[in-house]
C-alpha cells in the first residue's frame, strides 16, 4: 500500500512568450497557440542546471509536506534531458538535499541554502525517461515505498538547451519549456491512496521520438499524436475498468502536459468534459517528464483530493512508454 | 460504392477540405490532414469498413494518400 503525501514544483523565472519565440523561429505567434495551446514557457538561466531545478522542486515538496530529509528512504529522479551520460542527476540531487554526502556543500542555486548534515546516503535512482518518466516513477515509488520508506520522486527537465541545438526545428522548439516537479509517496499515510496502475512500453517506435547526445530532438509528431491518441484513452480505461470506476466518476485527470489538443482529444475519447483534465500547458509548455508533477502540484493547491474521489494520472512519451495510475482521496 | 469511393467520402468528412484528385498525392503535404485529423480519419475508416487497425499499424505512412489507404484497407478486409 502507498499514499501520495504531497507535491512540489519549481519553474524558472524567465518567461518566454510566443512572440519572442516566433521571431526567433520565423513563424507566427498565433500558429504556436493554435497547434499546441501553448502561450508561454519558462527557460532556466544558463547557469541554472537540471540538478538546481530538481533540488528546488524537491525543497518545495518537502516544505509543503513538512517532511524532513531524514524521513526519506529513497530518491527517484526522472529526466530525459540529463546533461551527461553518467552519473545521472539522482545522486547529486540527493546530496544537495542532505540525503547523501556529509560535507559542506556549496550550493549556488536559487533558493537553496548551503547544507552541512551527517551522511545518511539514501539510495538515489535515475529514471532516464522523458515525458512519461514521472508516471513510471510514481508507480515504481508506490511499489518500493513499503520496503524503502517514504520515496521522494522528482522529475526535472531543462529542455531549452535541447531545443536550442542546430538546426532549429520550429515544430519542436515551440513546445518545450524548463521546470521540475516532485512528490512524496509514503507507505503509511497521505492525501490519497494509490490504487491500480498500468504501465506499457513499445520500443518499435523508438526512432520516432528520440534525443541523441549532442543532437537536436527528433520527433515525428504525426506518429506521436496518432499513437498517443489511441494509447492514452486505452490505458486510462484499463485502470478505471480494473477499479470498476466509470470515467465520468473520476474527479480529475492529471496528464503529462504534451499538447492541449491531445489533452482535449483524450477527454473526448473517454467522453469526459475536458475541464476535468487539469491543464497548465498554456503557461509552461511541455516540460516533458516534469509536467505531470508540476500540474499535480498546482491542481493540489487549487482543488486537491477529496475523500473517496478517484483521480487519474497518465502519461505517454518517448520509448514509447505510457501508462496510467489511479489515486483515491482519503478522509 | 467502390472501396476508393468510400475512402474518399471518409477523408472528405474528416478533413472538411477539398481532397486532391491524384490518389498518390500526400494528404499531409497537400494540407488535407494534420496530426490531429489523422486519428479521426483512422477511427472513421475502422467504422466504415468494420475493421480494427492494430496499434502496430498506426503509422502515418500507411494513411499518407488515398492510394495507400486503399492498399491498407484491401489487406485488412481480405
Amino acid at each position: 500500500m502507498a499514499f501520495l503525501r504531497g507535491f512540489g514544483s519549481y519553474l524558472p523565472a524567465r518567461v518566454v512568450d510566443n512572440a519572442e519565440l516566433a521571431a526567433r523561429l520565423g513563424c507566427e505567434a498565433g500558429w504556436i497557440t493554435s497547434v499546441s495551446g501553448i502561450e508561454q514557457r519558462r527557460y532556466a538561466a544558463e547557469a541554472e542546471t537540471l540538478v538546481d531545478l530538481a533540488v528546488n522542486a524537491a525543497n518545495d515538496c518537502l516544505s509543503r509536506t513538512s517532511i524532513k530529509a531524514g524521513e526519506i528512504g529513497l530518491v527517484l529522479v526522472s529526466s530525459g534531458s540529463s546533461e551527461r551520460r553518467f552519473p545521472g542527476p539522482a545522486a547529486e540531487v540527493a546530496a544537495r538535499l542532505g540525503m547523501g554526502g556529509g560535507s559542506l556543500i556549496n550550493v549556488p542555486a536559487i533558493n537553496v541554502p548551503a547544507i552541512n548534515v551527517p551522511a545518511i546516503n539514501v539510495p538515489a535512482i535515475d529514471i532516464p525517461m522523458a515525458s512519461a518518466g514521472s508516471l513510471f516513477g510514481m508507480a515504481l515509488a508506490a511499489q518500493l515505498a513499503p520496503s524503502c520508506g517514504a520515496v521522494l520522486l522528482i522529475a526535472a527537465e531543462k529542455m531549452s538547451t535541447v531545443i536550442a541545438r542546430e538546426p532549429l526545428d520550429k515544430n519542436t522548439a515551440i513546445l518545450f519549456g524548463d521546470g521540475a516537479g516532485a512528490c512524496v509517496i509514503d507507505p503509511d499515510h497521505g492525501l490519497a491512496k494509490i490504487g491500480h496502475w498500468r504501465l506499457h512500453s513499445d520500443g518499435s517506435f523508438a526512432q520516432d521520438l528520440r534525443l541523441e547526445f549532442g543532437e537536436p530532438l527528433h520527433m515525428d509528431g504525426r506518429v506521436v499524436i496518432l499513437q498517443a491518441s489511441r494509447k492514452l484513452p486505452a490505458v486510462i480505461r484499463e485502470v478505471l475498468e480494473h477499479a470498476q470506476q466509470p470515467a465520468s466518476a473520476t474527479s480529475a485527470f492529471i496528464m503529462h502536459q504534451a499538447n492541449q489538443n491531445l489533452i482535449v482529444r483524450v477527454a473526448q475519447a473517454l467522453e469526459v468534459a475536458p475541464e476535468k483534465f487539469y491543464s497548465n500547458i498554456a503557461r509552461y509548455g511541455n516540460t516533458s517528464s516534469a509536467s505531470m508533477l508540476i500540474a499535480a502540484a498546482e491542481w493540489n493547491d487549487r482543488a486537491g483530493f477529496r475523500a473517496g474521489e478517484p483521480v487519474v494520472f497518465a502519461g505517454f512519451g518517448a520509448g514509447f512508454h505510457w501508462g496510467a495510475l489511479l489515486a483515491t482521496g482519503v478522509g | 460504392m467502390t472501396t476508393e469511393e468510400r475512402i474518399l467520402t471518409v477523408v472528405k468528412q474528416v478533413a472538411q477540405k477539398p481532397v486532391p484528385s491524384d490518389p498518390e498525392e500526400s494528404l499531409f503535404e497537400s494540407g488535407v490532414l494534420d496530426s490531429f485529423a489523422l486519428p479521426d480519419m483512422v477511427s472513421a475508416l475502422e467504422k466504415e469498413f468494420g475493421i480494427k487497425v492494430p496499434d502496430s499499424d498506426l503509422h502515418p505512412r500507411k494513411f499518407d494518400s488515398l492510394a495507400r489507404i486503399a492498399d491498407y484497407i484491401s489487406v485488412r478486409v481480405a
